[in-house]
């Protein structure tokens, strides 16, 4: 009977890993995503449902008890969190996952581990490292996205040395771990302590536009932890979930790195060196225009085709509903509204996207930005709205400017470019935008929210 | 006749291992089993995910988070298993998070890719 059940559980995880898979494939397309995350769900209850039956669990009860309170929990948290929060959720789970990982590895420890066995106590190893590392540095970047008041970009001299020596001790407790096994459960601790400060020191000197690359980097790294804690158990299903997820965060990593032009190195090691562009304030607002609510809406009567480029402003203004309607105004009025999507734009990869797909607008408007620059010329009107760096033409033009080379919306070959902002101050990269003093540009300086309701009003009443 | 089926099953029986195979070996050719399992896993991986278009990339972040919670599984084993109190205590914690990763991942996935409606 033992060995039908183990090979029952095997086909079980098999069933589950090609469900992931499945899954994942879905979501290649927002008509058959949600069945594909479904198909995710279905795959982790096939998976926890077969390893209760396996015959080293024993105890159900507890395992029952930690369950339903680690259900009600997340329940709560996702249905209540804004979208706007959605960054800081991710990296929370993220953060849990990875502890899950060093538990996990540590339990392994405390029980019957083979200590013989070097590849196994290895992967113990690197499971605790991983996922310690993953555990810290995902409460920062939570800190940070939150923007809660004691998690400030630090940064000080000598903190890669500092940085280097905490990722070599842990990597010798690490080594340890495996060359000294009797005590085992000491290198193992004490690498888990090392690795949560080194995760902490990684994170908080890391700015807040950097963070989709740095989220997507810690959700890799916790697919990482998983499948190394499959090398120790010796279960597949655990190597191969982790790894899709691990290669899922890695690609996604290189993707933000592209789109800002700047290695990965470079974001989780350098400092953005700000104002070190041959531009200063002065040259560039020499020309600065402003503009009203109703003259935005008399030209964008008279357009044909208006595109929209939003960035991590219009989601700290909420200001994804007026958007909304004010498109919906639009279009009504026959005028074409597209969304040009830079992908760093918001806190995550994707986040704009989702802000605008909860306030009901079209997938199939959210252009992405190649797309949107292919079909610049025949824009009429360009809003800008909370986003500054991605649509800095400096990026094109000057190779010493700190976003050189980065590629950016080109805001600036649309008819007539509108920026919405509050003032003129700098974007992340703390740089002037000769973008706001060009000839075709027009600033409306307000509150990101306010500023287009009154754009619909007067367009209503126009 | 039954009687020697009776006896074949038996002998069978004892030949073959009464539980489970232990859970880790020794042998390096196992460990590169898991090694091509996990490379090819990844590879897998990679070739789906560069399909995944960038508006979806904020559910595929949640998604993909809800599936790292598969350590539930491990913490599962090592709660379950009663070996000591200290891993039963561990894996109990863990089973807590893991839970907490996959069902709040899943289901705010879901919340999402809900809003990514077709729309006139």
């Amino acid at each position: 009977m033992n060995i039908d059940r183990s090979v029952l559980i095997d086909l079980c995880y098999l069933v589950a890993a090609v469900l992931f898979i499945v899954g994942l494939k879905g979501l290649t397309r927002p008509r058959t995503a949600v069945r594909g995350n479904q198909l995710g769900a279905l795959a982790m209850l096939i998976a926890v449902v077969a390893t209760m039956l396996h015959q080293d669990v024993i105890s159900l009860s507890a395992i029952m008890v930690g369950i339903v309170i680690g259900s009600a929990v997340g329940i709560v948290l996702a249905a209540r969190i804004a979208m706007t929060a959605m960054p800081q959720l991710v990296a929370l789970f993220n953060g849990l996952g990875g502890a899950a990982s060093v538990l996990v590895a540590g339990g392994y420890l405390a029980g019957a581990p083979s200590l013989n066995n070097a590849s196994v106590l290895a992967a113990t190893a690197a499971s605790g490292l991983i996922g310690a590392v993953t555990l810290s540095g995902s409460l920062v970047a939570f800190g940070k996205l939150q923007e809660l008041d004691f998690v400030n970009d630090i940064s000080f001299s000598g903190q890669k040395a500092i940085n280097l020596g905490l990722a070599l001790t842990s990597v010798l407790l690490g080594y340890l771990l495996v060359a000294q096994p009797a005590n085992a459960q000491l290198w193992y601790w004490g690498m888990s302590f090392v690795a949560l400060a080194l995760g902490v020191l990684l994170v908080i000197s890391i700015g807040g536009a950097d963070m989709p690359v740095v989220i997507a980097l810690l959700n890799s790294y916790s697919g990482l932890a998983a499948s190394a804690t499959g090398f120790v158990l010796n279960n597949n299903l655990l190597i191969i979930a982790g790894s899709l997820v691990g290669a899922s965060g890695l690609i996604l990593t290189r993707i933000m790195c592209e789109a800002m032009n700047r290695s990965l190195w470079a974001v989780l090691f350098g400092t953005l060196q700000g104002g070190s562009s041959s531009m200063s304030d002065d040259e560039a607002y020499a020309n600065v225009r402003s503009t009203s609510a109703d003259e935005v809406a008399m030209m964008l009567e008279i357009a044909q085709r208006v595109l929209i480029v939003p960035g991590y402003g219009m989601a700290v203004a909420q200001a994804q509903h007026a958007v909304r309607d004010l498109t919906n105004l639009l279009l009504a009025r026959d005028v074409d509204v597209i969304f040009g999507i830079h992908p760093v734009a918001g806190r995550m990869p994707g986040h704009m996207n989702v802000l605008l797909a909860e306030a009901d607008i079209a997938y199939e408007r959210l252009l992405e930005m190649d797309d949107t620059n292919s079909m610049m010329d025949q824009v009429d009107v360009a809003i800008v709205l909370g986003a500054n760096d991605v649509v800095n033409p400096l990026a094109r033009t000057d190779p010493n400017s700190p976003i050189a080379g980065m590629p950016i919306i080109d805001v600036d070959k649309a008819r007539t470019v509108v920026v919405i902002k509050r003032s003129l101050s700098p974007g992340f990269a703390g740089i002037a935008n000769p973008l706001f003093g060009a000839d075709n540009t027009l600033m409306l300086f307000g509150d990101g929210k306010a500023a287009v309701v009154d754009i619909g009003k007067a367009l209503q009443e126009g | 006749m039954t009687n020697n089926w009776i006896l074949f099953t038996g002998t069978l029986a004892d030949a073959l291992p009464a539980e489970a195979p232990p859970v880790e070996t020794a042998s390096s050719s196992h460990f590169m089993l898991l090694v091509t399992v996990f490379a090819l896993a990844v590879f897998v991986g990679v070739e789906i995910i560069t399909k995944i278009p960038p508006t979806l990339h904020t559910p595929l972040m949640s998604g993909s988070n809800a599936i790292s919670g598969i350590t539930l599984v491990g913490a599962i084993l090592a709660a379950g298993s009663d070996i000591s109190t200290a891993s039963s205590v561990l894996g109990f914690l863990a089973v807590v998070l893991a839970t907490m990763n996959v069902v709040g991942g899943f289901m705010v996935t879901n919340r999402m890719l809900g809003m990514f409606k077709t729309k006139k």
